[in-house]
């Protein structure tokens, strides 16, 4: 057999889903005899046959995979629940293996594969995409570029209405469904509680977990997820903000970011100014606009 | 023999693997250690933290690369993009030789993650080779490939672990990164003599060796990296000094993490066989 031939015979075994026990399927890709699939091109040994020696890397592979969607995703596997959790990722891991040379991008199609496959996440689908949005923004926000900020002198006086400002890289701007940002730090805390806690404190935890979980009502929020000091922080907006800064992103020149933020919105017409000139203290101030 | 072209000449003592558990106490207490190996792909990043600590402890501290995943032995191209990322890391940290594994893991673009074992083809030899002149002139840096622990072995083989990895540096002019808990993993798992490798190994190529921990089950050994070097694996450090002299060691613990001093501690043993090697060579 040749290199490619065995490297993609390996790779479609050591890729197919575990069994419910976590131990390789009897049936090889294509339905044949995982056993007979193996020993086309794996010896055995004394100890292990070829199915047992290929097992060793299917299991290896899946186990790290699993591990790294529960690293990324601890918010959404608090939605579904851990079973259903885990399932999801098997099934999301089958349709989008990774495609990158590292596992931080593990779960960068993970938003849009639970959008076109609602069943994993039952009557949960909303909440669990705008939890997955939100934790996927995280890892862009914690490791994107940071680009000089912008001065002062770098504004040019002329420009008016027609300036185009840019924002750093790393700012993730969200529209939500649901409030899942306080959701998010309620896990977190948990998680971190769990290194020194006893069992009936990760019991009570978890009931506390779930509890949060049940209790969250739909409620449309606007999100900002930056960066302050090189730590991520979800930092919620006005409607209006999020138009103009989704706007600059897009490219539009200042003014027609301002005008399209306000044509629907309830700011009243005299507080405008005020408002804009506000936000763009505190955008100015956390470090939003670069050169 | 230590400091050689494969290494970039330098004479590197004993490091450990800069880890994220450690940050503080590193940062803070800047305690003495030789030089840290970090794993390439956790710094191919565009900002934020982990190239802030990076760029303070480069500051202060010695630096190598080491790679997981550009699975020279992969009958595919290099992905472009993490050639692009590597270099720009190369740039940053000024690695004086940068490491990777002898061993495949992605198929058609999809990536298992793995450290999968090569079939010791001479084809499989020729190609990997190949990827490795092409990634070190691209680089524009040493590359010292790394053999990995394996569980499996494979029909087609034509040769031993060793004879294919003698073939593999030899035509691609390149440095090895001799791991010895690997060998010792291997070894246990394929019923093979661990010295016959040590003892056959391309000696004026090793650029840096590994040791680490591993974990045994029933019916195999697995490379964990989560405990103590054990007596056997410090056996085979001794006899790949004796043969290669006075490399750049470090040790690999990534799992169940200690406290730096206890990983550090664990490192500093190699000293006793490193200090006798260089009394052999006074003499």
């Amino acid at each position: 057999m040749r290199l490619a031939a065995l490297q993609r015979t390996m790779a479609r075994a050591v890729m197919q889903p575990l069994t419910s026990a976590e131990r390789m399927q009897n049936r090889a890709p294509g339905g044949k005899s995982m056993g007979a699939y193996a020993s086309r091109f794996i010896k055995p040994n004394d100890r292990l046959t070829s199915f047992e020696r290929l097992e060793i890397y299917n299991r290896q592979y899946w186990f790290r995979l699993l591990s790294s969607m529960i690293e990324d995703f601890p918010g959404l596997r608090a939605v579904l629940g851990d079973k259903r959790f885990e399932t999801m990722s098997k099934a999301y891991l089958v349709d989008c293996p990774s495609r990158s040379f590292t596992l931080r991008n593990l779960g960068g199609r993970l938003e849009s594969w639970l959008r076109k496959h609602p069943k994993w996440a039952g009557p949960k689908q909303a909440l669990a995409v705008d939890i997955a949005r939100l934790e996927w923004a995280d890892i862009e926000a914690f490791d994107g570029k940071a680009e000089p900020a912008l001065r002062s002198e770098d504004l040019s006086s002329e420009a008016g209405a027609k300036l185009k400002l840019k924002l750093q890289p790393y700012l993730r701007l969200l529209e939500l469904r649901y409030p899942v940002d306080d959701l998010l730090l309620e896990v977190r805390k948990e998680y971190e509680d769990t290194d020194f806690a006893s069992n009936a404190f990760q019991e009570r935890h978890k009931r506390k977990r779930v509890q949060a979980v049940a209790k969250l009502k739909p409620a449309k929020i606007f999100l900002a997820v930056h960066r302050v000091d090189d730590s991520v922080y979800f930092r919620r907006i006005e409607r209006e903000e999020f138009v103009i800064l989704s706007a600059l992103r897009d490219g539009k020149p200042l003014g027609k970011a301002i005008e399209v933020a306000f044509r629907e919105s309830r700011v009243p017409a005299q507080e405008r100014a005020v408002s804009v000139q506000r936000w763009f203290q505190n955008w100015a101030t956390l470090g939003w606009f670069c050169r | 023999m230590p400091a050689n072209r494969f290494n970039g000449f330098t004479e590197y003592g004993i490091g450990i693997g800069l880890r994220a558990t450690h940050y503080n106490h590193i940062l803070t207490r800047k305690p003495v250690c030789d030089w840290f190996e970090i794993i390439s792909e956790n710094f191919m990043i565009d900002g934020g933290r982990p190239l802030r600590i990076l760029d303070e402890i480069l500051e202060q501290y010695k630096v190598v690369q080491h790679g997981v995943s550009m699975y020279f032995g992969s009958a595919e191209k290099p992905n472009r993009e993490h050639l692009r990322r590597l270099k720009e890391l190369v740039k940053r940290t000024k690695t004086p030789w940068l490491s990777d594994h002898l061993c495949w893991g992605s198929v058609d673009g999809r990536y298992t993650h793995d450290l999968l074992p090569m079939p010791y083809t001479f084809e499989a030899a020729k190609l990997t080779a190949q990827k490795v002149r092409e990634v070190r002139d691209f680089l524009e840096v040493p590359v010292a490939v790394e053999n990995v622990s394996s569980y499996a072995e494979f029909h087609v083989s034509e040769m031993t672990e060793w004879e294919f990895l003698n073939e593999v540096v030899e035509q691609a002019d390149c440095g090895i990164l001799l791991d010895v808990n690997n060998i010792y993993v291997s070894s246990q798992n394929h019923s093979f003599n661990p010295l016959d490798y040590v003892n056959s190994v391309a000696a004026e190529r090793v650029a840096q060796i590994h040791i680490a921990g591993h974990s045994k089950y029933r019916k195999y050994i697995l490379d964990t990296h989560d405990h103590p070097v054990i007596d056997p694996v410090w056996k085979l450090y001794e006899r790949a000094i004796q043969r290669v002299g006075h490399t750049a060691t470090l040790l690999e613990w990534d799992d169940s993490i200690p406290s730096f001093e206890e990983v550090h501690d664990e490192a500093l043993k190699a000293n006793k066989f490193l200090s006798s090697t260089l009394l052999a060579t006074a003499v």
